[in-house]
């Protein structure tokens, strides 16, 4: 993408992205529950909308941002509207975005942060195919009354394995929001994800 | 036992007002206009900026205002307000060399390149009260001279430099620097963050420090090499762009202190520096910078440090004014539990003391 | 565009009135206000430190045509951002000669005001003269 066929962001940045912060917020308070997001009119078309509304939220200068080759053309979108560094290395990121959800890297390799500093753990961005249907997953952790079971459709092989090597880190660890259309799903490093 | 937290919003809202009324003062005055403060009370706006760490003239105006004139509260008005904004980035290290100079001295050479500017200084003037000013009498525009200033004007410690008496700053290896409000404290500090910590030093402290380096609590033999003040262009790459813009200009006072270093079993005997650069026009407080600056390198130079402002954990933890306001003024917050457990303790060594004293006096009397 | 960061904001509407025909055109961001934090060189010449922040102001605005400009200003004024981004963008390519002209006189006069205040630094510059001793 050009610069020439940059779309606005936000349409009122300020209101938009606090409604957007307050429902990702209550997604990660709560894992497991579908957040709907406030969007962008015209999202790059590589991006769900919800990863859009995510940049905008919680992506800026100060949180390097990781993009998988199917997001690629929304980098100078990102960058503008962001204004975030876009590094080559994922482990650099602050922030790891995959469009395409068996791009993600390997989460081992992810920044953890530190036991010092475990808020500086990176965040990943995932795109999948839809909630509702697909793999059943059964959640338990904080914000979690008992269990919650979900079903994701579209996860790669691989994320469940990956996601309980990352809870054992704690309170190290990379968390992680899985998004779809203008929905998101919150899965901190907290919440144990075992397939139902 | 219980003690009561509740109550007293009426009284605060009232003490609100109070305070309002009292910051009007005689409502058949002209209440201050913010170009007023800016253009009139402009080093009061420039301390506010630096002490805040937050250029903006027109803020600090306000906060100047709305704190009565009291500094120091101004500065943490503007503290508070900094962490609403999102920061779009860092500039480009200023170039203070090109800075388009109002004032520019130096105390270790009389003939140098681009001269001796005095600029607006309190410097010559006699300290004598002037009353034409209460009178509110009008000033006559300052005079201006034929030909503009030299457009370069070097640094002193590049001509020193030159010659290789000057030690020399540790070239930029474009490691990013520490920035203290982001990253924790770490002692022996950077001097990235030493001075990022002066800067924004209260400047009662900092010129307080930089003086105990004078008077022996530090070893300093110091000469003002260069002392100047001017307008610097600030640039931005911003993310989106990838080239430099220019945002505006910005008004800083640059100070760099020659001290004498007798030299280490690494290095010759030659001159080091201290490096002071404040916002606004602040000549005290980049003069105590730089002092503090050098005192601060001592353990890098392989002197001795044992005086305060050699000491890193010392100053930089207490050089901040709203830290250390709000530490001190918390003492007035309720520690009504705390106390009655003091009180308690108190009554308690008193009564043993006593037990204890009445037990002698009785082993006395038998 | 440094001349426009530095124009008063009569100055940027008087210009953006002198087009025509009137240009059109869409925000993409902004104007928003937020910080650059400003460095310093330890020395004036080594390592980067940070001094303090200052208060930016920067818009991103799209002409009908497609032409992007781009502003950032000192200060928190968004009225002057989103015209500097907008003159920014009508100044790409071929320079209306309105714009050229308005352009030139923001030059001018940035350029008189900075030598007025050298000037008037410059009458305080010392010049030193030697006593010579007689007999």
């Amino acid at each position: 993408m050009s610069e020439a066929s940059l779309s606005p962001g936000f349409a009122h940045p300020v209101r938009d992205a606090q409604a957007a912060f307050r429902a990702l917020l209550e997604a990660a308070a709560r894992p497991g529950t579908i957040a709907s997001l406030r969007v962008p009119a015209e999202p790059p078309p590589c991006l769900p909308p919800a990863m859009a509304a995510v940049a905008l939220t919680l992506v800026d200068a100060d949180t390097p941002l990781w993009i998988d080759a199917a997001a690629h053309e929304a980098a100078v979108w990102l960058r503008f509207h962001c204004g975030c560094r876009i590094v080559a290395d994922a482990r650099e990121a602050g922030f790891v975005f995959a469009a395409d959800a068996s791009a993600l890297p390997d989460m081992a390799t992810l920044d953890a942060g530190r036991d010092e500093y475990p808020d500086r753990g990176a965040t990943i961005v995932l795109a999948v195919a839809g909630f509702g249907s697909g793999a059943a997953l059964r959640l338990t952790g904080p914000g979690i009354d008992g269990e919650r079971v979900v079903s994701v459709e579209g996860l790669a092989a691989g994320f469940v394995a990956a996601r309980a090597a990352n809870h054992r880190l704690f309170p190290r660890g990379v968390d992680a929001i899985l998004v779809s259309g203008a929905h998101a799903m919150f899965l901190p490093r907290s919440t144990s994800i075992e397939e139902a | 036992m219980y003690v009561a937290v509740k109550g007293g919003e009426k009284a605060i809202e009232n003490s609100h007002a109070f305070l309002a009324e009292v910051r009007r003062g005689p409502a058949d005055v002209p209440a201050l206009a913010l170009e007023q403060i800016e253009g009139q009370l402009g080093l009061a706006v420039d301390r506010v900026m630096a002490e805040a760490s937050l250029y903006d003239r027109r803020l600090a105006a306000l906060a100047i205002r709305q704190a009565q004139g009291d500094l120091v509260e101004a500065a943490f008005l503007l503290r508070a307000y900094r962490t609403t904004l999102p920061r779009f980035g860092a500039s480009l290290p200023l170039d203070t060399a090109v800075m388009a100079v109002e004032r520019r001295v130096s105390a270790t050479y009389k003939d140098l390149p681009g001269g001796q500017v005095l600029g607006p200084t309190y410097d010559y003037t006699h300290r004598l009260l002037d009353f034409s000013l209460e009178a509110g009498g009008e000033t006559a525009a300052a005079p201006r001279a034929e030909a503009p200033l030299d457009a370069a004007m070097p640094h002193v410690s590049s001509l020193l430099a030159g010659e290789g008496l000057m030690r020399p700053e540790a070239p930029d290896d474009g490691r990013e620097p520490v920035d203290i409000t982001r990253d924790p404290p770490r002692f022996p500090a950077d001097r990235s963050a030493r001075l990022q910590a002066l800067a924004r030093g209260d400047e009662g402290f900092v010129l307080a420090m930089g003086y105990s380096t004078q008077r022996g609590y530090g070893g300093a033999h110091p000469f003002a090499g260069e002392i100047r003040y001017g307008a610097v262009t600030v640039e931005l790459v911003p993310e989106e762009l990838g080239f430099p813009i220019e945002l505006g200009e910005i008004m800083v006072t640059e100070c760099e202190m020659v001290n004498q270093f007798k030299g280490s079993r690494t290095e010759k005997p030659q001159f080091t520096r201290g490096y002071g650069l404040v916002f606004g026009h602040g000549e005290r407080k980049a003069m105590g910078m730089a002092l503090v600056d050098r005192a601060l390198m001592a353990a890098e130079l392989g002197e001795e440090a044992v005086h305060p402002a050699q000491d890193h954990e010392f100053v930089l933890s207490h050089c901040d004014n709203v830290e250390s306001s709000g530490f001190v003024q918390h003492l007035k917050l309720p520690h009504y539990v705390d106390f009655q457990s003091e009180l308690e303790l108190i009554r308690r060594l008193r009564a043993e003391a006593e037990e204890r004293l009445a037990e002698t006096r009785r082993e006395a009397a038998e | 565009m440094a001349v426009l960061a530095r124009a008063p904001e009569a100055a940027l509407e008087a210009a953006l009135a002198a087009l025509s025909p009137a240009p059109a055109w869409q925000v993409l961001r902004g104007p928003e206000t937020g910080m650059v934090m400003v460095r310093g060189r330890m020395g004036g010449s080594g390592r980067a430190f940070n001094l303090g922040e200052m208060t930016v102001t920067r818009c991103a605005v799209r002409l009908g045509d497609g032409r992007i400009g781009h502003a950032y200003i000192a200060g928190r004024d968004g009225r002057r951002a989103e015209l500097a981004a907008v003159l920014e963008a009508t100044a790409q390519g071929a320079v209306p000669p309105s714009l050229a002209q308005a352009l030139a006189s923001m030059r001018a006069a940035q350029e008189a005001e900075r030598d007025d205040r050298s000037r008037r630094a410059a009458a305080t510059r010392v010049e030193f003269y030697g006593m010579v001793r007689m007999g």
